[in-house]
């Protein structure tokens, strides 16, 4: 169990996606499909849609809240993010989502060393007190 | 725990009407987000939510519009999604330019200036030193803060309009003098002022810094030349894409910077680290995603072409043409090509057979067709976003050597520079 800080509450549950290396949206990742496509990122190819994507912050363009609010428009965003501090871009989104859309997801902040022992490919979840389970 | 003046409470309450209520409500909740103590006053505002990507970014748009949004503070707006002289001759759809002019119309009616452009502190909008503003777009936040010293945090899109049609921000941040300070220092070491000279380095130092910054605000001491405004353009452009640095310090050159001292606001940094030319070369053959010769197009002008800079082009197209096989587009806005043409640069440059696209640019627009697959360019931000938006690989070189690449119709680069260095 980790206890994470709650930037935007919600739960949400999926396959952890964790990457060291922060991340633009725009240029990033393409909402019509939800697979990370900037080739200069390790996780390039890989699709992050449903997934909860753990990535220390965002970085690059400023379009990065309207990439990621088209995807939850879209089906195609994250199911929640995790990061490393509040990230207003990351949370814009879901708060906007949340206003246009009524579908916001969860944004958690961590301590370093929790989002350290993050792994790909476990069964997270995520409640709205922004504590991080990890399922069997 | 966020304190609201009075006049906020009335906006959140409808009192000004339902569109500053929808832009209070999310303001208040960011402002939980940066944990701010209070709301704060701007005086300006640049819009970076112009760039239509699909039916969300519209919806919003329409959405303020349609509730009388009105921006409260002179306002000018970014690049939008489509050249609406100039969409026709490329490969953008009819629906995507149809929804694009309509995302355009809707800032527009928020009584926002029609700037369209990335470079809106090279109009007569440009904030001055100290000035509180509230500015989207990550080349122009850099510009913004580390160049002139205005104070702006680093805003996405969507948060942008929300400050502009309130008048106010989360007072946090870049905002905060105490927040201005430098974390990182970057040490330029055994760097000659030959290869300072040279005008790809500062894009290149740019793209290195961006890397090296994290979330971390760098200092960068070493350069022993006085860059243009120009330079300083690409630099925090280059250094607002491979990173997400929205305030440098360059000391000796940036306003806050006069001394390494009055950078780091008498504190030592986190952490050193030295720069050397080795690093330097790295980082400017990461640019180049391309191998081989081949060259279907130039692209100059992200953030958008100076008229400094159509005045550095003209002279070395003059009397040239370029390559039948080569296209050679720059990207600017409507007011400064505008200029351009008044002044004279622009026509040597169309006589040469470039084309110039307004107010958009390669990367907000779909507008290449998919036969252009190499592209060479001398601005880092294309560089590094060329490859995943577009698919299509670069070559980064200096203006000089674009221009004979596009005159011989292959890549040709002089590296004697940055192999001797």
């Amino acid at each position: 169990m980790i206890a994470g800080r709650v930037i935007v509450p919600g739960e949400a549950e999926g396959e952890s996606l964790v990457t060291h290396d922060a991340l633009s949206f725009w240029g990033g990742y393409d909402f019509h499909t939800g697979e990370i496509i900037d080739k200069h990122h390790p996780l390039a190819g890989v699709r992050a849609a449903g997934r909860i994507l753990a990535v220390p912050f965002s970085k690059g363009s400023s379009t990065t809240t309207a990439v990621l609010l088209e995807a939850v428009r879209a089906g195609t965003a994250p199911a929640a993010i995790v990061t490393t501090g509040p990230d207003a871009f990351f949370a814009l989104a879901s708060i906007v989502a949340d206003v246009m859309y009524g579908k916001s997801f969860p944004v958690v902040s961590l301590e370093a060393h929790d989002f350290a022992s993050l792994r790909t490919g476990e069964r997270l979840h995520i409640d709205r007190a922004g504590i991080i389970r990890r399922k069997e | 725990m966020l304190n609201l003046t009075d006049r906020d409470r009335a906006m959140a309450d409808g009192g000004e009407g339902p569109a500053r209520a929808l832009a209070m409500s999310i303001l208040v909740r960011m402002a939980g987000v940066y944990h701010a103590a209070a709301l704060m006053d701007i005086s300006q505002a640049h819009i970076d939510s112009t760039i239509y990507l699909g039916d969300a970014t519209l919806e919003f748009a329409e959405r303020l519009a349609s509730l009388g949004a009105r921006v409260a503070v002179p306002t000018s707006l970014n690049v939008s999604g489509v050249d609406e002289c100039g969409w026709k001759d490329w490969a953008v759809k009819p629906e995507w330019a149809a929804k694009a002019a309509r995302q355009m119309l809707a800032y527009q009616r928020m009584g926002a200036v029609p700037m369209w452009t990335c470079a809106p502190y090279q109009t007569h909008m440009r904030p001055v030193f100290g000035q509180q503003i509230a500015w989207g777009e990550s080349n122009a936040i850099s510009f913004a803060n580390s160049v002139i010293g205005a104070r702006t945090e680093r805003y996405p899109d969507l948060l942008d309009i929300c400050c502009a049609i309130t008048g106010r921000v989360p007072a946090v941040g870049l905002h905060l003098t105490a927040n201005r300070a430098g974390q990182l220092l970057l040490r330029l070491g055994g760097v000659p002022a030959a290869l300072q000279q040279d005008d790809q380095f500062f894009a290149v130092l740019g793209h290195l810094v961006g890397k090296l910054a994290d979330d971390n605000i760098p200092v960068i001491t070493g350069i022993v030349v006085s860059p243009a405004e120009d330079q300083l353009k690409a630099f925090a452009a280059a250094a607002a894409s491979s990173g997400r640095v929205a305030l440098f310090h360059m000391v000796g050159v940036t306003p806050e910077a006069p001394t390494i001292e009055a950078a780091f606001h008498g504190r030592m940094p986190t952490q050193i680290i030295d720069i050397s030319v080795a690093d330097l070369r790295a980082a400017r053959r990461e640019l180049t995603t391309a191998d081989g010769r081949e060259l279907d197009m130039v692209i100059l002008g992200s953030p958008h072409f100076s008229l400094a800079e159509f005045g550095l082009l003209a002279p070395l197209v003059a009397g040239q043409r370029v390559h039948p096989r080569v296209k050679f587009l720059v990207t600017s806005s409507r007011l400064m090509t505008e200029r351009a043409r008044e002044t004279g640069v622009l026509d040597p440059i169309v006589a040469f057979g470039a084309q110039i696209t307004l107010d958009t640019c390669i990367l907000a627009s779909p507008m290449l067709p998919p036969e252009i697959k190499t592209l060479m360019t001398n601005s880092a931000k294309y560089a590094y976003y060329a490859p995943s938006l577009l698919d299509t690989r670069v070559t980064f070189g200096s203006l000089a050597d674009c221009v004979r690449s596009a005159i011989e119709g292959q890549v040709v680069r002089d590296e004697s520079l940055w192999q001797s260095a």
